[in-house]
């Protein structure tokens, strides 16, 4: 029995190593910010030429306008699954759900705002 | 006579090196030869230029010897966008004076160099998934897909000076690439990169083919342009 317990932690911590997880900072900085921008407002480097502007994620009104679950939604399966924009893209290939989670948290610290506040 | 074997080896070693040498000296500095692919944004974040350590499994050999003797730029705002960008009026711009021109070869070492790339194959699997069917898409067509439906242009230029920065640009995709890494990268960008910028859009085996075969519309009008 020991042995088995011991094989378990082995597993994880191996596991754990293989996937580690990002900081939300650095996700955000990789994959967010092309579209978003590097201050949050929506002014990415790519918004030139599209044809629908990201969203302004220090924006209070529209931000607090979301749950943590519709956001959560939004960034793992695209803008289209909360009938917005497929210019957003799903990121479930590229994030954890524990990554999303941080990320969804993270944009309330952007926005400095709450569902409904 | 010894001393003539010798030298002869010595000779034939020295020969053989030659291109080995460019590729771990010098084009390892800024590259990825010995694989695998970047597994942490940190490395993501320091990365000079593309991964090599799949070139054969990527690339189109005779590009390799034409690009390597006269390099153009490809990803408009270098590897990680975030290092060359400044604030504009209206957001995030490229800072071109902090992109850097690729190195140009000579005819021999290009084609040394690029022979030597091809002959990095990891992925064999992959790219064996993959089965490029010959389409009738239309520029048109293509185009609607690639920007309207599933959002692609947001980060590709379809066209210089139009279209998205952070990827690299697609008018020339398919001089570049070989059809069956095209379509592997689309289905998966993470089974190649694990960090990459692309998002996995989970496009279908139509709309796969569809993209490859506009990509290689859009290439041949390119050339067509010149």
């Amino acid at each position: 029995m020991p042995n088995r317990l011991f094989l378990l932690v082995l597993l994880a911590t191996c596991c754990t190593q293989i996937q580690a997880k990002e900081a939300a900072a650095d996700n955000y900085k990789a994959y967010c910010v092309q579209c978003h921008g590097s201050d949050g407002k929506g002014g990415g480097v790519n918004v030139r030429d599209i044809a629908v502007v990201p969203r302004d994620h220090t924006d209070v009104k529209s931000m607090s306008g979301r749950s943590d679950e519709t956001l959560f939604k939004a960034i793992k399966e695209g803008g289209a699954s909360i009938d917005k924009s497929i210019l957003m893209p799903p990121w479930d290939a590229t994030l954890s759900d524990e990554e999303i989670k941080d990320m969804v948290q993270y944009l309330r610290v952007l926005c400095k705002c709450n569902f409904g506040s | 006579m010894k001393k003539t074997i010798f030298v002869i080896l010595l000779g034939f070693s020295g020969a053989g090196f030659a291109g080995g040498g460019m590729l771990q000296n010098k084009c390892s500095t800024c590259h990825n030869i010995a694989g695998p692919a970047t597994q942490t944004l940190k490395e993501a974040f320091e990365k000079k230029g593309p991964d090599l350590s799949y070139a054969g499994n990527k690339y189109r050999q005779g590009w390799l010897v034409s690009w390597l003797q006269k390099p153009q730029r490809i990803r408009p705002a270098g590897m990680y966008y975030g290092n060359h960008i400044k604030a504009g009026a209206k957001g995030d711009e490229v800072d071109v004076s902090t992109l850097k021109e690729h190195v140009a070869l000579s005819k021999a070492d290009a084609t040394s160099v690029a022979a030597e790339l091809m002959q990095l194959k990891p992925h064999d699997d992959l790219i064996a998934k993959e089965k490029i069917q010959s389409g009738t898409t239309s520029k048109q067509m293509g185009e609607m897909a690639f920007n309207k439906f599933l959002g692609c242009m947001a980060c590709h230029l379809i066209e210089p000076g139009y279209g998205g920065l952070s990827g690299p640009e697609v008018y020339t995709a398919a001089k570049r690439l070989q059809p069956e890494y095209m379509a592997s990268y689309i289905r998966s960008p993470q089974a190649w990169e694990p960090k990459s910028w692309m998002p996995n859009k989970h496009l279908s085996d139509a709309n796969i083919q569809k993209m490859v075969n506009y990509l290689e519309v859009l290439s041949k009008e390119t050339e067509n342009a010149k």
